[in-house]
């Protein structure tokens, strides 16, 4: 039976010839990942489960990136619990705040994830891992424990949207505007329990940091996973960063698909998303009149080392307009070390912007740039739910690091 | 089993955010989370609520995060069931997974006011508004999930196979 490429490698991991949508599955985990937020709650259940050891020490990755550097002393006990944890039962892939980085950009960077992979993490922003051509989804902390504990899970196999994408982009035109587009297209809940499966002739134009912030944000449209075809660039980053074997699959040609959206990336405006949803989006050009309070570049969704560059860029030379506030996360130590060596820190700093150690800090409103009453901020992060980066009387514009640079310079929304 | 209790109306899009703020996830407690429940879009929730109490909500209820801390603190707040016409992906499991009972019925969201007096009966898929008389009905749970629920949740379910020695290694 035709499959998508989803089903295959579920299929593949149930040990099952094929699977067909909307069916029950027991699948093997090659990674299971928590944070600071939501080990803590595992870690509590798997202790209830009363196992002895984890399924596999080196197929846990615990990543305490949310609040930490502590932000406050429960933050902090919270954090003790995970190294705790991960000191007792061995786990291999624990890093500490120095070695530390957001978990999304951090996973794929190590090479603890390849294409062909079943990965579940308790962070929503897990199905990143699927610009790499593995099916990775995000779970709840009683999964998690579970998946800790058995290192299996169950699955309903999820039916797909198939996501064509055609044209070249215009310069600055990121992955970003990419997903933003598709969100406003589809809708919050427009791929609910689906996977995203994106393909078509443009995917070549699309560099791996693209793909990681396109697949990053196929939550925000309700999916299980978004996935990307394995090409050769997806293939030279695995051979750069990982030594585990991987496995390529491809959907079949006949395979079902619940629908078919057509994105033309040449004809892809600068994307931003307004308050308060995702879907919310707007063309950049149309927003020209609104003030900003601040700017947040960074997190899983925009801090590797591309969405720097183009930030740098756009602020060579320049100054953060007054009144406006510029914060930058690097998403890891590799990538903020790169970015000193490339002199993108130089030109930030004398910009105006300030520059901070990897968290997701202020993206769900934790700390490190919380917005006041009425504030506007352009973030590149990933959501602008009501209160999610602080008081719920402010507003977030989700956008690219180049509008959000431009937007800085300019102390109003704008494009480079 | 029948649970009964006043309804509480949510809109469309009920995301993880407002149901619990990120600023309170640094504890596990349910009862601390259940004190900010619902604080950023309805200040006075958790002082109207009574245990028992139900959910009725709209389209994509419990969208945005993974946090398991989202339906604990629903659950932690009294609330014995919620009702949407539909729900977010992984807060459905996590509902399930935690023992909160969650139905999918898309009439009854546009047919309830605040405060009517409902009664979901989770075997049958049944739910009736008492004080409207109207019944209405739902898809039950598929086995797969009435099985974890039957056993009080993933983990008791899990240590359930364990103990019959189902092949999975501990």
């Amino acid at each position: 039976m035709a499959m998508t490429m989803t089903q295959k490698i579920l299929a593949k991991h149930a040990g099952k010839s094929s699977v067909a949508a909307g069916e029950l599955i027991s699948a093997k985990l090659d990674m299971v990942l928590g944070n600071d937020i939501t080990a803590p709650l595992a870690i509590n259940e798997f202790k209830k489960i009363g196992a002895e050891k984890v399924f596999d020490n080196e197929k846990i990755a615990l990543v305490p990136d949310h609040f930490c550097p502590n932000k406050d002393i429960k933050s902090a006990e919270q954090a003790k619990v995970v190294r705790e944890f991960a000191k007792e039962y061995s786990i291999k892939n624990y890093f500490e705040v120095g070695q530390m980085g957001i978990e999304h950009a951090l996973l794929p960077e190590q090479g603890l994830v390849t294409a062909g992979d079943v990965v579940i993490g308790a962070d929503s922003h897990t199905c990143t891992y699927g610009a790499l051509g593995a099916f990775s989804t995000g779970v709840g902390s009683t999964d998690m424990a579970a998946g800790m504990a058995t290192g299996e899970l169950w699955f309903k196999v999820p039916d797909a949207i198939k996501v064509v994408l055609s044209g070249r982009p215009a310069k600055y035109i990121s992955g970003k505007d990419v997903i933003l587009h598709l969100i406003g297209m589809i809708g919050v809940d427009g791929a609910r329990y689906m996977s995203l499966e994106f393909t078509g002739e443009s995917i070549g134009y699309l560099s791996m940091d693209d793909r990681f912030t396109i697949a990053n944000m196929a939550i925000e449209a309700g999916a299980k996973n978004g996935i990307f075809p394995v090409d050769e660039k997806t293939l030279e980053y695995i051979r750069e960063h990982s030594k585990k074997p991987y496995e390529i699959f491809e959907a079949d040609s006949s395979a079902n698909y619940a629908r078919t959206v057509e994105i033309n990336l040449s004809e892809l405006d600068f994307t931003v998303a307004c308050p308060h949803l995702p879907s919310n989006t707007k063309p950049a050009s149309s927003l020209k009149d609104i003030k900003i309070d601040q700017v947040v570049i960074g997190s899983c969704t925009n801090g590797r080392i591309e969405d720097l560059r183009v930030a740098a860029q756009i602020l060579k030379g320049k100054k953060i307009a007054d009144g406006v506030r510029c914060i930058v996360f690097p998403a890891t130590q590799k990538i903020y070390l790169q970015a000193i060596e490339e002199g993108l820190i130089q030109t930030m700093i004398e910009s105006g912007a300030a520059v901070s150690t990897p968290t997701c800090g202020p993206c769900l409103g934790g700390h490190m740039g919380i917005l006041a009453k009425g504030e506007k901020c352009v973030a590149t992060t990933n959501r602008n739910f009501v209160g999610r980066m602080g008081h719920t009387e402010s507003e977030i514009y989700l956008a690219s690091p180049a509008v959000a640079a431009a937007s800085a310079v300019a102390g109003k929304i704008s494009t480079p | 089993m029948i649970l009964k209790g006043r309804a509480h109306i949510f809109g469309d899009n009920i995301d993880t955010d407002v149901i619990i703020p990120a600023r309170y996830l640094n504890t596990i407690d349910p009862k601390e989370l259940a004190m900010h429940c619902m604080e950023d879009i309805d200040k006075s929730f958790k002082d109207n609520v009574r245990q028992g109490d139900i959910i009725v909500a709209g389209y994509n209820f419990g969208c945005g995060s993974s946090r398991e801390h989202a339906p604990i603190a629903i659950k932690g707040s009294g609330i014995s069931c919620v009702i949407a016409r539909s729900f977010a992906r992984i807060f459905y499991r996590n509902a399930i997974n935690i023992g909160l009972a969650i139905l999918e019925c898309d009439e009854i969201f546009t047919e309830t006011k605040s405060g009517d007096l409902l009664a979901a009966n989770l075997a049958s898929g049944e739910i009736l508004n008492e004080a409207s008389g109207k019944s209405y009905r739902c898809e039950p749970f598929p086995e797969f999930m009435q099985e974890i629920i039957a056993a009080g949740g993933e983990i008791e379910y899990i240590k359930a196979k364990i103990k019959k020695g189902s092949g999975l290694k501990i």
